[in-house]
């Protein structure tokens, strides 16, 4: 049971490391979808950053059945558990594009989610059994130019005109905002209500008024497509209302939970993989004779990195296990994003300094991981709101 | 929901320790800090308790029960409220009577691990020198064959239960080179040329740390622990136990550390409402909790594959590393939540914050940690 001095002198790699949350399923999963990365992704991470990822990998991706993994099977779904979404999450960093993890992300587990728990059969129907074939592209309206995390200050206004619902507002630093064909909407239909005047709606993207104002340019992200959009008199029928009438703020808090565990999940990996890239250039890199990974503190940088890594990944799986049993663990979701998107962008920066100018380099990628980190301490609720929700559920 | 490696029945023995801990030891730790020195009755008291044999079977006088039993002690120790009574166990429960178990003769279990399960022997391990630590291949302690045994002579140092203990636990050099293959162990009782001295120290001040100078000191043939040269396994076969146990005691003292601090926020007013109002304080708080948790995570996830037989030598390493400076800055950082009264001994954050900093020297130091994990990381895992 013990370590031997044998097993400390010469430790067994091959030990079982597989946590137990993951079965072999999981594991033949994992490996189809880093073979599909790797090989269908990867190649052409770098001219994506340049003219953001194709729609095609939506089909490519609906065709192999990761779309919706852990989605009903009535809809096109493989019926998997919650972890197989883990599971993408974390393999899509093989695609070596942040801004294509995040709007495979967006579609699977920030948009999908509420039509499955919210929706009516039709718009099931029409929305989600295509999105997850990959034909359908959507998209998920939140934040506007003056509300962020405070939902609260949320402006866009729906009102009730006979059948219809007319819509007028706008949004900004939405994922797949200019590829998507419907868009999740947060809007106010009830001004004086508080939490309760908030209603989802289901607004297809080609309705008139719907108006697709920008790319935004940002620090990282480059290949996913970010949009500012307006809605001008936008009209859509009372079916277009998603879940209940005043209901829209619990709907889309409820859903943000699971996405952020995912999200998590999906920084962990991306860490792993930027450490495990940077340990190899670190055996390859000469500097004063000796391979710079043999410099003790080059090698403390990369024991620090991986026990932060290690930690990381263990409070998402722990975490991930509680949320799977039927709990519903804000806290420790909050904090599992907190830790995972700082060890991200920790990891990212430290890989930077290992690899030196070359890191600095476009060329070596290094540069757009840690570009991309950093928007894990923004997106999804900042650090700040995270810390929030922690203090809050103490009762602090 | 209870977090695994730990089921039901774990929680059931920690309430039992927790009760035990709050009543009859938490109360002195005030005094034992001030007098510098607890009890010997500490150890029949937790005897009578079974809290000193939870891992070792029953024919041995103890609890029949594994390393997950033994984890919830580890852990409810922090609510002693001193480190140093917290060590002055854990030396005796984890480090000195565990290679007896492991590499013990029936003799050898007879005379000194079933007294010692009972409270009325109590151990030290005797392995570092003011010349060496973390380099165990440096002692310089030697043991020379004599008629019916062997004559020590050196010093160890640092050694937690160096004053009280009935029984060293010694690692001696039994070649001229020493090193990997030349040095064994001893199970050395208090006598005739065995003198200790107790050290002043940072925190840990109920503990008698001590340096230990032996001085042709006989020992008879069945004095000799597990194989002759074959010391080296014997130090290596308890680190990853060892580890487990300090992690698993940061992890127990991040906790309630926590939860006095938030508590104190509360109740604290300041500018017309309670600390925990001001919204730094509250992210302080919370960032705090998130790093408990961390550290949680990761300890119980090397305990979960320790206790499966995994040999998780990376996880562990990770989990000793990782635990200790965050429960030092943890504790920092209820220091600085207290304000002035945090600076002032009789709060008990000042003594938490001082006991704490041990963690990233002892049981091998941070630096020792990042030593093994670069080693592991050179040679990752065959694809």
């Amino acid at each position: 049971m013990a370590a031997t001095a044998e097993s400390v002198l010469k430790p067994d790699f091959k030990s079982e490391k597989k946590h137990f949350i993951f079965t072999d399923e999981h594991e033949a999963l994992r490996e189809s979808i880093r073979n599909f990365a790797t090989k269908e992704l990867a190649p052409h991470a770098e001219e994506w950053e340049e003219t953001t990822f194709p729609d095609s990998v939506f089909r490519r991706m609906g065709e192999l059945g990761f779309l919706g993994l852990d989605k009903p099977e009535e809809y096109g779904g493989q019926g998997g558990d919650y972890y197989s979404a883990l599971v993408l999450a974390e393999e899509i960093t093989n695609a070596n594009s942040g801004g294509l993890a995040m709007g495979v992300a967006v579609h699977t587990d920030m948009a999908m989610p509420p039509i499955l728990a919210f929706g009516s059969e039709e718009q099931k129907q029409e929305w989600v059994v295509p999105a997850i074939k990959g034909e359908k592209i959507l998209c998920l309206g939140i934040t506007e130019p003056d509300a962020g995390s405070d939902v609260k200050g949320i402006k866009t206004r729906a009102v009730r005109d006979g059948d219809d619902y007319v819509i007028n507002g706008s949004k900004t630093y939405i994922t797949n905002g200019h590829r998507a064909d419907v868009i999740v909407l947060v809007t106010k239909t009830d001004p004086d209500a508080g939490y309760d005047g908030f209603t989802l709606f289901l607004v297809p993207m080609d309705a008139p008024g719907v108006i697709r104002e920008k790319k935004l340019e940002k620090l990282g992200m480059h290949a996913s497509d970010t949009a500012l959009l307006a809605f001008q008199d936008v009209r859509v029928p009372a079916s277009a209302v998603l879940g209940q009438v005043g209901k829209g703020f619990y709907h889309i808090m409820w859903e943000l939970q699971g996405e952020r565990l995912i999200g998590a999940a999906g920084m962990v990996a991306g860490a792993q993989k930027c450490f495990e890239r940077t340990l190899q250039y670190a055996h390859e890199r000469k500097a004063f004779g000796r391979e710079i990974g043999k410099f003790q503190v080059i090698r403390h940088k990369f024991a620090e990195m991986a026990t932060k890594i290690e930690s990381a990944r263990q409070m998402t799986y722990i975490t991930a296990w509680r949320f799977n049993n039927g709990e519903y663990p804000v806290r420790e979701i909050s904090m599992s994003k907190l830790i995972a998107s700082r060890v991200l962008c920790e990891v990212a920066d430290e890989c930077i300094q290992i690899h030196g100018g070359a890191g600095y380099m476009r060329e070596y990628g290094i540069e757009r991981v840690w570009r991309d980190a950093r928007l894990n301490r923004i997106g999804a609720g900042t650090d700040e709101i995270m810390l929030d929700v922690i203090g809050r559920s103490y009762g602090l | 929901m209870i977090q695994p490696p730990f089921s039901e029945e774990h929680e059931e023995l920690r309430s039992s320790i927790r009760g035990f801990i709050d009543r009859e030891l938490a109360p002195h730790s005030q005094q034992w800090e001030d007098a510098k020195w607890f009890p010997d009755e500490v150890f029949p008291k937790l005897a009578a308790q079974g809290l000193l044999g939870l891992k070792y079977p029953t024919e041995l006088g103890g609890q029949g029960g594994d390393y997950l039993h033994e984890a919830v002690m580890c852990e409810e120790m922090a609510r002693i409220g001193s480190g140093g009574t917290a060590a002055g166990i854990g030396a005796h429960v984890n480090i000195a009577t565990p290679p007896i178990w492991k590499f013990g003769t029936d003799e050898q279990k007879q005379a000194y691990l079933v007294p010692a399960i009972r409270g009325e022997k109590i151990g030290a391990l005797g392995i570092t020198e003011p010349g060496a630590g973390s380099d165990v291949a440096g002692l310089r302690t030697s043991a020379e064959r004599v008629d019916g045994g062997w004559v020590l002579n050196g010093e160890k140092t640092y050694i937690t239960n160096g004053v009280r203990a009935h029984f060293i636990v010694t690692a001696a050099k039994t070649t001229p080179e020493g090193g990997h293959h030349g040095i064994s162990f001893f199970i050395v009782e208090r006598g005739e040329g065995v003198t200790s001295a107790k050290l002043e120290k940072l925190g840990w001040h109920a503990s008698d740390t001590a340096t230990i100078a032996y001085q042709d000191v006989f020992v008879p043939e069945e004095a000799l622990l597990g194989e002759l040269h074959g010391g080296f396994k014997l130090i290596m076969a308890n680190f990853q136990w060892e580890r487990l146990a300090m992690a698993l005691g940061a992890v127990g003292a991040m906790r309630m550390a926590w939860e006095r601090t938030a508590q104190f926020a509360r109740e604290r007013q300041a500018f017309g409402r309670p600390l925990s109002g001001h919204q730094v304080i509250r992210h302080k708080l919370a960032d705090l909790a998130a790093s408990a948790y961390q550290a949680r995570c990761v300890t119980y996830d090397a305990l979960r594959r320790f206790v499966a037989g995994e040999e998780p030598l990376r996880e562990v390493t990770m989990a000793k590393l990782l635990t200790q400076r965050a429960c030092f800055e943890l504790m920092d950082a209820c220091l600085q939540i207290h304000g002035g009264a945090g600076y002032m001994r009789e709060v008990w954050v000042e003594r938490a914050a001082r006991d704490a900093r041990l963690g990233p020297i002892g049981g091998g130091s941070d630096e020792i940690m990042r030593e093994i994990l670069g080693r592991i990381l050179e040679a990752p895992p065959a694809p």
